[in-house]
């Protein structure tokens, strides 16, 4: 019985904290996730690079205000962009040649797309962690009804959602939505019916490139230590999430990042022994998903098509 | 053996290539001189000098060129360095320090930065009988059942019974303890701790609570969340500097406002770089401090070091200084350039040596018995706070 005490013991006050961190990690980890689960959706391959894209983005936001001096919120514009230029960069250089190879030669290509990153930020800035600029006003602390929270741990939530908004708009709504669901139904049918595949394969890169900046942000904020290696755990993480809420599915990758957001902060919460096996807890949700249930928790379920 | 070989390669050479053969004649005059100047001792210099640990490694080796500089002869011969490179590898660290023993016949090693470097070093040096001084590798594992292996610095787990004796000093009665469970070194900090602090107060539930974090984590709201229903009047965190500063920093945003305390892996600029204000305040031990450095030999290396680097001296660096002292005041009392197991016996038998971190006593394991002092960080700076002295 003594492995539960922690749990009766625990205050409303402790509860309500442990539920801001554990939301607003699990906003973090959708918001990141929504990335693999597009790309996969359109090429059927897992672009590591993604995490290590959070980490570029996360270094262009400390050269703008760091260094450059340049006021947060023109930074973030700028972030934004050099990540989806960085983004589309990559699929341009790394992904487009290999477009009518086989499946494993892309992935193995975002593997080095990812090694090339990481291995690049360690020559350019160095492997020494650098501190994400403060930002006052988000940073800041709210105490609401005896529980302190940073003001970021509130605004990642909301800005999450107002970004799954938005992009679920774009895909059912518009027109570069319509196409980019045609071409992950079927490719070749999609070409065949005069779709750009291109275009809408870049555009699928801007989208998820510009999620990670506004994503790597809101990291660099709550977590201000950036190195070369920031993206390997956030992007297994979200690798994960994506899997879990259906890989493909954008409501099942934000659906797995709270799972596990929200996962991690309550099983250390409840168990306080078992904090040290925080990060066995997303591998073990991902192992019982796959066993259970391949397709996710939303995905649908294909069949391979001959 | 050796004359018929390099015959044979002569031959060789010259039917090959004239060039090939000259360069071969250059590197056998080489080895000729070395093998007659025997009024030479060679020290090897055990490394990381490439790799993960260079920069550790580096300021290590500014120690040991120092104290070359400024003891350049023992027993009337000449000291030569050999500097080799453990490339921050334990596989390579294996080789390398097989290469210095028997390619090089260095009669004592000085290195090596990493604990993990100096165990896979650990076997080489104790079935060869050649002497090594650990400059800082502060792992117990390093000196335990090595009657070759002996350390400048204090083990790790020692810093934890330091702590434990300043935090109860000053009042502490609830400490809770994080610790980097991924990393033997907060783990041995955080059982000494545990024991040292439990022993002083007496009271078993004197620590409220052990959690456990991984490297490279960058999220602890939840064990910090914990650990503020607790209440304690202080948290014992030791681990790696980069996730310690992003701890105290969501410790403070949490509103857990009490002491942190941490060990030597603290003392780096980028646990105030990523910690900024919020790490102010925090406490960390060390062995070396430039205000607390009063001995004489301490005042030779500051000359020296400002000298020759500008700058301050790291704890590194000084260490590094001692463990060279402590081999040559070693050989010096053996009486032998040539006898490693005599030099060992010396060196095993060091009491009250003067050396730039206070006066060292290697213990029956090997390791050095120092007072320790605890920094504290204030106005963005490492500042000299208090003295423990533990018996």
């Amino acid at each position: 019985m003594e492995f539960f005490q922690p749990i009766l013991d625990m205050s409303g006050a402790s509860f309500a904290q442990h539920l801001v961190n554990g939301i607003s990690l699990g906003s973090l980890y959708a918001m990141i996730a929504i990335g693999y689960t597009m790309v996969y959706g359109i090429l059927l391959m897992i672009n590591f690079a993604h995490g290590d894209i959070v980490m570029m983005a996360c270094y262009f936001a400390f050269f703008g205000i760091t260094v450059f001096k340049i006021p947060w919120y023109l930074t973030f514009v700028g972030v934004i962009i050099a990540t989806v230029l960085l983004g589309v960069l990559i699929e341009r250089a790394a992904y487009r040649p290999l477009r009518t190879a086989p499946k494993n030669s892309v992935l193995i290509s975002a593997i080095g797309a990812s090694f090339l990153l990481e291995n690049l930020a360690n020559y350019l800035f160095s492997g020494r962690p650098l501190r994400f600029p403060e930002i006052e006003v988000l940073a800041q602390n709210i105490e609401i009804a005896g529980t302190q929270v940073q003001a970021i741990s509130l605004i990642i939530p909301v800005v999450t959602i107002i970004c799954l908004v938005i992009l679920l708009h774009v895909v059912n709504k518009t027109k570069i939505g319509m196409s980019m669901r045609a071409v992950s139904k079927d490719y070749e049918i999609a070409r065949v019916m005069g779709i750009n595949i291109d275009n809408v394969i870049s555009m699928t890169f801007a989208i998820g490139s510009i999620l990670a900046a506004i994503g790597a942000i809101m990291w660099g904020i709550r977590y201000p230590g950036i190195t070369p290696m920031l993206g390997v755990m956030p992007g297994l993480k979200c690798f994960i999430a994506a899997v879990i809420g259906g890989v493909g599915n954008i409501k099942g990758a934000v659906l797995g990042g709270f799972i596990l957001g929200l996962g991690e902060i309550l099983i250390v919460a409840f168990f306080p022994q078992l904090s040290g096996y925080r990060d066995a807890f997303a591998f073990i949700v991902l192992i019982v998903i796959l066993f259970y249930k391949p397709t996710g928790l939303l995905g649908e379920k294909t069949t391979e098509k001959v | 053996m050796k004359e018929g070989k390099i015959t044979l390669k002569k031959i060789l050479s010259v039917l090959l290539a004239s060039t090939f053969a000259i360069g071969l004649l250059a590197g056998c005059g080489g080895e000729k001189k070395d093998a007659a100047s025997a009024d030479v001792i060679k020290i090897g210099v055990f490394e990381p000098l490439t790799g993960d640990n260079a920069a550790g490694g580096e300021l290590e080796l500014r120690g040991i060129k120092i104290a070359n500089k400024l003891h350049p002869e023992v027993l009337g011969k000449k000291i030569e360095l050999v500097i080799a490179d453990n490339k921050s590898d334990k596989a390579e660290a294996a080789s390398v320090a097989a290469r210095l023993i028997e390619k090089d016949k260095v009669k004592v090693i000085i290195g090596t930065y990493g604990s993990s470097l100096a165990m896979a070093a650990g076997n080489i040096v104790k079935e060869s009988k050649v002497p090594a001084i650990g400059t800082s590798c502060t792992n117990p594992q390093v000196t335990a059942n090595n009657d070759y292996y002996f350390r400048a610095c204090f083990i790790d787990p020692f810093q934890g019974t330091v702590m434990a004796n300043y935090a109860f000093k000053n009042g502490a009665k609830k400490v809770a303890i994080i610790q980097e469970v991924s990393n033997d070194y907060a783990v041995g900090l955080a059982k000494f701790f545990r024991e040292a602090f439990v022993k002083l107060t007496g009271d078993p539930d004197s620590i409220v609570e052990i959690a456990n974090y991984q490297t490279g984590d960058k999220d602890f709201s939840a064990i910090l969340t914990n650990i503020k229903a607790k209440n304690p009047d202080a948290v014992f965190a030791p681990g790696n500097f980069t996730e310690s500063a992003l701890l105290i920093k969501q410790a403070r945003q949490l509103g857990l406002e009490v002491p942190f305390m941490g060990g030597d892996t603290w003392e780096t600029q980028e646990f105030i770089d990523v910690g900024g204000v919020d790490v102010e305040g925090a406490m960390l031990s060390t062995a070396f401090d430039r205000e607390k450095a009063t001995t004489e030999e301490a005042k030779k290396f500051l000359e020296a070091y400002v000298e020759e680097y500008q700058g301050e001296p790291s704890a590194l660096t000084a260490l590094a200084y001692d463990a060279y002292l402590i081999a040559i005041d070693g050989i010096k009392r053996a009486g032998t350039t040539e006898d490693s197991v005599k030099i060992r016996d010396a060196i095993a038998a060091t009491t009250d040596l003067e050396t730039v971190t206070g006066k060292t006593t290697l213990d029956a394991n090997g390791d050095a018995i120092k007072a320790a002092i605890i920094k504290t960080v204030q106005d963005g700076k490492f500042k000299y706070f208090d003295f423990v002295d533990v018996k």
